[in-house]
């Protein structure tokens, strides 16, 4: 068999699971959602287009988004300048530390500023101690509140982006401004903006994707305020499948706009490439002092929820009640979680879940790899629109379709019945995966000079040890990266999860939700830390020192 | 009179390194001075000194005999054409070009006509409207140069204009330059490592070694008449060998070289003692070996044309370079040398 015949089968049997597992579940969604047992209807369609809640959610989820974009750029963007241009003590550790929110699951996040900026957290007592008020200063709940935990967790990928941009840029662009007589100003606006431009396009880009499909911060600090993915998740709670399933086609086609529209504004600029500037040591004495002082300072208020989390994995329940601080400490939190079955079996859950999913997406990418950038098989294109689409689809209606698709046991059109079985949530996790392992793998695979591949065969290595000893080693950064951030990602997941679940798949998640719930704020926050340990571990082990993108 | 730019006792440091240590150049209007020396030299920290991306440690830079030293980069208007050109890549032909201009405050029919001029004295009509990645590395190297042109900067300084190009356009836009250069009569400083550009390029050459200046002069002078061993090594071809001074007077000297001894013309200004003595290819000329010679083994010969070069392995172990005819002896054999009475130099042996 000809090396391209093999490239079309293993491009076709790529094709075909693709088409299965990721669009078919979507194209029903939206059949569903205007059909009902009895037939064809737009009941539902109108209902929702009539529907002040539905419009309203929908509003929320939109404006909600472009604030969360506004204002994670105002903080990241500013905040990547001082840490690419002004040399100060401290800025390699805190330049990577204040990345970290980033690479922690949203969920532990959004417990952690509940922790800390809840209105029995640990800032409301400082405040209601102080002050010796009768009730909590505030409440953290409703639109504002889910701003700033949008806000504070994705100024990472303006940050990021910003940074690495920076990082790119020839200085001697900026110097070639100034000899030809432009100020600060005029080359900030004239050439540095503009051609970070591209990378301020991504940084909105995924911002707003991620708002817009951000589930944790609505459900836990939104209150009465609805956005769609909760309306959703609520929706069909209550029941209501075709509704459910009209909402979650209408949140879709919202974040496919949204897609198309930063996509089309977007430019493809390079610039030229030297390297990036050295940093300026602040020669002013005091302006070096304050400038320190800033960073770390924000550094602490950046990093400060997750310090409350782990402090309050330290707390023994019921313990803590007036004090402006914990009175008690102890290890029992995590004792209990690992002694007793019943509170281990979270964790083991994740883990196996998270390993599978990653494992099988990490195969799917190599396959796509191969055949499409090795074979070049036919459909190639399709093939990666297909494994980057789950990225563009909100994880709640990813879950919502995978519900729909495998509750119905009909093998002529390729549904079986996965509801209630240990298989659904990891089949979730591995198509939520796939965008980003086969954007690592791919361009990995892109990344690698063909004539590498020759010269081993030129030297008399067979197809099986080129690929052992040349291929692999030189994608394994790529590897290593995208394994890692998918793993994180299923290791975190709440999104899915809270729709998908059954009691014997229960997540990580799920369990610090329910802990939460119960009362038992030590053991939430104790597998919150676990998880945001297991997350840096990941990433520790396979690091790489290049910002990955999401 | 003074002249149009000093730079006077200029020194910087880097940490504990000095970049650039003391030196001193005068460069009068319309001339074109080459900043030549290795990598390390600080010819390139001596050019960002001029441009304003460095402030001194000390010393003073003039323009017609005011100081500029503390003017930033974006008021001195110094021209710069840097190694990579940093053409702004979002912007077109003209808009690069008339960046400069803008800053001045040109605007309107004003500013297009300047463009459009700049334009014209790179011969680059028509390519206004063109994306900058769209070029040639040599159509890129000549928009830098517009741009840096255009805003009629008082000084223009080149860094390595000629290192991003390859080989065969090199010679080209060499000439290129020195065209635009003259007909613009603009005061120039050029940084390059490759004497063949200084010669080129320079109406006067200044020779860096690890920050300091060594020799300044013209092309011709450095070659006659190198200050010390290092500029005889670096500007022109030479081979250096140990020898001993056993007489010097006003009009020669006597020097011992392994079994010879040579009389060499000029004042060699040294007393007598163990001498450097370095040799230019044309320095030497074939005898045939006997007593008193100083003799050698052909190892080698490269042919040039109406010339060849031999490389030569002395009895004492030293390597000579001669340039002679091609056939003038055999590789492999056993040949004499003596003076041919020019490009040879004494330098003192402290002074490496």
């Amino acid at each position: 068999m000809t090396s391209v015949r093999r490239g079309t089968v293993l491009g076709g049997i790529l094709l075909v699971l693709l088409v299965w597992l990721v669009a078919y579940p979507l194209g029903l969604v939206l059949l569903e959602s205007v059909h009902v047992p009895g037939g064809w209807t737009l009941r539902y369609v109108f209902r929702f287009l009539a529907g002040s809640n539905e419009w309203q959610a929908l509003w929320n989820s939109v404006w909600t988004s472009v604030a969360s974009v506004v204002l994670a750029a105002l903080i990241g963007v500013p905040l990547a300048f001082v840490f690419s241009r002004l040399e100060f003590p401290g800025r390699g550790l805190l330049g990577s530390l204040i990345a970290l929110p980033a690479v922690l699951p949203p969920l532990v996040g959004v417990v952690a500023f509940l922790f800390l900026f809840g209105e029995t957290g640990f800032a409301a007592r400082l405040v209601q101690s102080v002050l010796r008020l009768d009730n909590p200063p505030w409440r953290l709940e409703g639109a504002w509140a889910i701003l700033l935990v949008h806000a504070y967790s994705m100024y990472v990928y303006f940050y990021l982006f910003t940074r690495a941009a920076l990082a790119r840029l020839d200085p001697s662009l900026a110097e070639a401004a100034a000899a030809l007589g432009a100020g600060r100003w005029r080359t900030l606006t004239r050439v540095t903006l503009p051609l970070l431009r591209p990378a301020l396009t991504g940084g909105a880009l995924l911002t707003f994707m991620t708002a817009l499909a951000s589930f944790s911060a609505p459900y836990i600090f939104g209150g009465g305020f609805r956005v769609m993915t909760t309306q959703i998740v609520a929706t069909r709670l209550n029941g209501d499948y075709t509704a459910a399933m009209v909402q979650t086609a209408a949140l879709t086609l919202v974040a496919l706009a949204g897609l198309w529209l930063v996509q089309r504004g977007e430019m493809t600029g390079s610039t030229g490439g030297a390297k990036g500037a050295a940093p300026t040591p602040i020669v002013h004495r005091g302006g070096r002092v304050a400038a320190t002082a800033l960073a770390w300072c924000l550094a602490i208020v950046l990093l400060l929820p997750h310090a409350t989390l782990l402090l309050l994995s330290f707390v023994p329940v019921g313990t803590w009640t007036v004090e402006a601080f914990p009175p008690a400490y102890t290890l029992h939190n995590y004792l209990a979680l690992l002694s007793e079955p019943e509170r281990l079996r979270p964790l083991v859950n994740s883990l196996w879940m998270a390993g599978a999913a990653t494992a099988a997406a990490m195969a799917m990418a190599l396959g796509a790899g191969v055949a499409v950038v090795r074979r070049r098989s036919p459909g190639g294109g399709m093939i990666e629109s297909l494994l980057a689409l789950p990225w563009a689809v909100p994880g709640t209606v990813f879950a919502i379709a995978l519900a729909t698709t495998f509750s119905v046991r009909s093998p002529w059109t390729a549904r079986a019945v996965l509801v209630g079985t240990l298989w659904l949530l990891p089949l979730a996790y591995f198509i939520r995966n796939l965008p980003i392992t086969s954007r690592s793998v791919l361009a990995g695979f892109r990344g690698l000079d063909p004539s590498l591949e020759e010269a081993a065969s030129s030297l008399g290595a067979g197809r099986w040890r080129t690929l052992r000893r040349g291929t692999l080693p030189l994608l394994r950064p790529a590897l290593a990266a995208g394994a890692s951030l998918a793993f994180v990602t299923a290791l975190g997941d709440f999104v899915t999860s809270i729709v998908l679940y059954t009691y014997d798949t229960r997540p990580m998640s799920l369990e610090i939700l329910s802990s939460l719930r119960d009362g038992d704020v030590g053991v939430a926050a104790s597998y919150g830390v676990l998880l945001m340990a297991l997350s840096a571990l990941a990433f520790g082990l396979t690091a790489d020192r290049s910002p990955e993108s999401r | 009179m003074t002249a149009f730019l000093q730079l006077d006792r200029l020194t910087r440091r880097f940490g504990s390194v000095v970049a650039v240590d003391g030196v001193s150049l005068s460069i009068e209007r319309a001339e074109i001075l080459a900043l030549l020396g290795p990598s390390g030299s600080g010819k390139t920290t001596t050019l960002r000194l001029l441009a304003g991306f460095e402030s001194p440690d000390a010393g003073r830079i003039l323009v017609e005999g005011q100081e500029v030293t503390g003017i930033p980069a974006v008021g001195r208007r110094f021209g710069m054409v840097f190694q990579h050109y940093a053409l702004f890549p979002h912007l077109d032909v003209g808009q690069n070009i008339a960046f400069g201009l803008e800053s001045l405050g040109v605007r309107g029919g004003d500013l297009h006509g300047r463009v459009e001029a700049a334009l014209a004295l790179v011969d680059l009509v028509g390519f206004e409207r063109r994306r900058v990645a769209d070029l040639s590395g040599g159509q890129q190297q000549r928009v830098a140069l517009a741009r840096a042109l255009a805003p009629e900067p008082r000084v223009l300084l080149l860094d390595e204009p000629l290192s991003n190009l390859d080989p065969t356009l090199r010679e080209r836009t060499r000439r290129e330059i020195r065209a635009v250069v003259r007909r613009v009569g603009i005061t120039t400083i050029i940084v390059t490592h490759e004497q063949e550009e200084a010669f080129d390029l320079g109406d006067r050459i200044a020779v860096l070694r690890a920050g300091r200046l060594v020799q300044a002069g013209t092309p011709d002078e450095l070659y006659r008449a190198p200050a010390t061993e290092f500029v005889a090594g670096f500007v022109g071809r030479s081979c250096a060998l140990a020898a001993e001074l056993l007489e010097a007077g006003d009009e020669g000297a006597r020097v011992r070289v392994e079994g010879a001894v040579w009389r060499l013309s000029g004042a060699p200004g040294l007393a007598p003692g163990a001498v450097r003595l370095t040799i230019r290819p044309e320095g030497l000329r074939f005898v045939t070996p006997a007593p008193g010679t100083l003799t050698a083994k052909v190892t080698d010969r490269r042919f040039a044309g109406a010339q060849a070069h031999f490389t030569l392995a002395t009895d004492g172990g030293a390597t000579l370079e001669v340039t002679a005819e091609p056939e003038a002896v055999p590789l492999g054999a056993r040949v004499g040398v003596e003076p041919t009475g020019r490009g040879i130099h004494l330098f003192s042996p402290e002074v490496a």
